[in-house]
């Protein structure tokens, strides 16, 4: 094929595939990104579930006589409270730790049941084709017309913000990617030759999609799931942020960032920790799904 | 062509029909609307008053109906909090926010897409890694956050930008900033996965074949049929970022219509809560409607589904 091209084009061609070296060294980043979002996840998960053993203060307890104490670094900090206190004396470092429940719980939940809906649609939708397939794309366009954060923020206020309100708001909220995927993935699926041998043996309907299609586009939705787990606790940092989400004195990242909103010109690190939490956690998320990506993707990641 | 642009119209008007259902049973879901205007001193004569006068003792179908005829000729109604017409307070907001948005868009055409072409021609290579990197952190940043940390920094500590107002072009710029900073990653991906397919076609070949200059080919052969759905969803992503301005407008105090909306849902003044929710999603809908076209225009294949 190289041999039918002009010089030039020759050398523009070997510039732009990567020779095997770079290749190599792309999938060992890709498992290491995988390795790296999976480590900081499960040690994230591991804080969350051990949260009342780790946290060295109790995460509501109020001592007005420490407030706003800087963390360790500052000439002021002490190791008593590593990362300071808040406005009302609360130690941070357990407000953090308390914190990633609260985060890991709605982004799991909203996750399953988002994924629950889009997935049900998306498969009927997949596999049926027409009539059901119209009026799934017609839920999935309505539903994409919707302005998320609004929405889910004028709800909120109308039925009072708290961590259920939440969670069921954005799990309602959030299946579109799981339609779409879950019904691009059964089309291809459904002229398969064991989709159509259990067809022709008179399986059941429920057993041909729970044990013949589901479990073949499992791995596409699992990609799509990590980033549903993402977008759902930065959604929900966004509405308690807002004062529409999870309420106080909850230890929440985004009602960190709120509380200490007043404060960041003179002491930024109050918005800088719960912030760079969240970032680095939706970012090991990110990495994990990138990588689980590549992984059933073998092509690479040209997407 | 005719038909596919009339059937997706068609699908687009109901669509917005639907989202005016929901965004009226917003309004009815709130409680009973005669206490809420007549406020919490009202007799009970004067709130059988208000429902009289404000059409509220008839049926929810007629209620609808008038509500969805005086939307239609952009009449939504008077405001609880500000006892003003809705539609003078939209119209007050939207250019700070169609301001905010576009410059948020062309911030993030402008950096994704040479980055994605520069990431796709040097595959690989350190821009490439750094390209994704920047994607992958975008996408992990709160956007509240991230607009915090932009006031502390340019606002705060170098003084370069104001931390709030929309007084001056300079109060834009961190704002769109963290707008556009999270549009970003998608379409730079989309730039870059585009152009990697492109620039294996046939006819990119035969363009280099015949000699052209690299710059030609990658220019007026490759970027031309790479960046047509990138466009396409820079539309979408506009109508995404009205929908984001209520984040980005509390944080940056800008007088926008997302700051409009968040007042509102904080004071309970739903005619303009829900007038802002069907505004943005019309946004929406007329802009993915324009985004469909033009890809159908340029594509024909899209045409069949």
């Amino acid at each position: 094929m190289t041999d039918s091209l002009t010089p030039s084009a020759t050398a523009l061609q070997s510039q732009l595939t990567p020779a095997w070296q770079t290749r190599l060294w792309r999938s060992t980043l890709n498992n290491r990104s995988l390795a790296i979002g999976l480590l900081i996840i499960a040690s994230l998960g591991i804080v969350a579930l051990l949260a009342p053993w780790l946290a060295p203060h109790d995460p509501y307890l109020q001592d007005t006589a420490n407030r706003m104490v800087p963390p360790f670094w500052h000439d002021t900090g002490s190791w008593t409270h590593p990362l300071g206190t808040d406005r009302l004396g609360r130690d941070y470092l357990s407000r953090l730790i308390f914190g990633a429940r609260i985060s890991l719980f709605i982004g799991l939940v909203v996750a399953l049941i988002s994924g629950l809906i889009g997935t049900t649609l998306g498969v009927l939708a997949g596999y049926f084709g027409g009539r059901v397939d119209a009026v799934v794309s017609y839920l999935l366009t309505t539903r994409l017309a919707m302005p998320v954060v609004l929405v889910a923020l004028a709800m909120a206020s109308l039925i009072g913000g708290s961590m259920l309100t939440v969670t069921l708001l954005l799990g309602l909220l959030l299946w579109d990617r799981f339609a779409v995927v879950a019904r691009s993935a059964t089309q291809q699926l459904r002229d398969a030759e064991y989709v159509q041998a259990a067809q022709a043996l008179g399986c059941p309907l429920p057993y041909i999609l729970l044990r013949e299609v589901l479990p073949n586009i499992a791995g596409a939705l699992i990609v799509v799931a990590t980033l549903e787990v993402a977008n759902a606790i930065l959604l929900e940092a966004t509405l308690s942020f807002l004062g529409m989400g999870v309420q106080p004195p909850s230890p929440s990242w985004g009602l960190m960032i709120a509380e200490g909103k007043t404060y960041m010109f003179f002491q930024p690190w109050v918005i800088t920790i719960p912030g760079g939490a969240l970032f680095m956690l939706v970012l090991a998320i990110n990495l994990l799904g990138d990588g689980l990506r590549d992984l059933s993707a073998p092509g690479g990641r040209n997407e | 062509m005719w038909a596919f642009v009339f059937k997706r119209t068609l699908i687009a008007l109901s669509v917005a029909l639907t989202i005016s259902v929901l965004c009226f049973s917003l309004l009815q879901l709130s409680g009973d609307l005669a206490l809420s205007i007549g406020g919490p001193e009202a007799t009970a004569e004067q709130v059988e008053q208000i429902r009289v006068d404000y059409g509220l003792d008839r049926p929810v179908i007629q209620q609808f109906t008038t509500w969805l005829w005086g939307a239609v000729q952009l009449d939504f109604g008077r405001s609880y909090y500000y006892q003003s017409e809705v539609m003078d307070l939209v119209v007050e907001r939207l250019p700070v926010t169609m301001t905010l948005g576009i410059l948020a868009l062309a911030i993030a055409l402008g950096v994704s897409i040479p980055l994605g072409v520069v990431a796709a021609l040097k595959r690989g290579s350190w821009i490439d890694r750094m390209a994704m990197a920047i994607a992958v952190t975008g996408q992990a940043m709160p956007n509240f956050w991230f607009g915090l940390t932009l006031i502390i920094v340019f606002a705060v500590k170098l003084q370069w930008f104001p931390a709030a107002g929309s007084d001056s072009w300079q109060g834009f710029v961190l704002p769109a900033v963290a707008l556009g900073y999270y549009a970003t990653p998608a379409m730079m991906r989309l730039t870059r996965s585009g152009m990697l397919e492109v620039l294996e076609a046939d006819y990119i070949r035969t363009a280099r074949a015949k000699g052209l200059r690299t710059g030609t080919v990658i220019f007026k052969h490759a970027l031309r049929n790479a960046v047509i759905p990138v466009v396409a969803l820079a539309a979408v992503e506009l109508g995404f970022m009205l929908g984001g301005s209520v984040v980005i407008e509390t944080v940056f105090s800008l007088r926008g219509l997302g700051q409009l909306a968040w007042n509102a849902i904080s004071r309970n003044d739903y005619p303009v809560v829900q007038a802002i929710v069907l505004i943005i999603a019309l946004f929406y809908i007329v802009l993915t409607l324009l985004a469909d076209i033009l890809n159908a225009a340029l594509d024909p294949r899209l045409r069949a589904r």
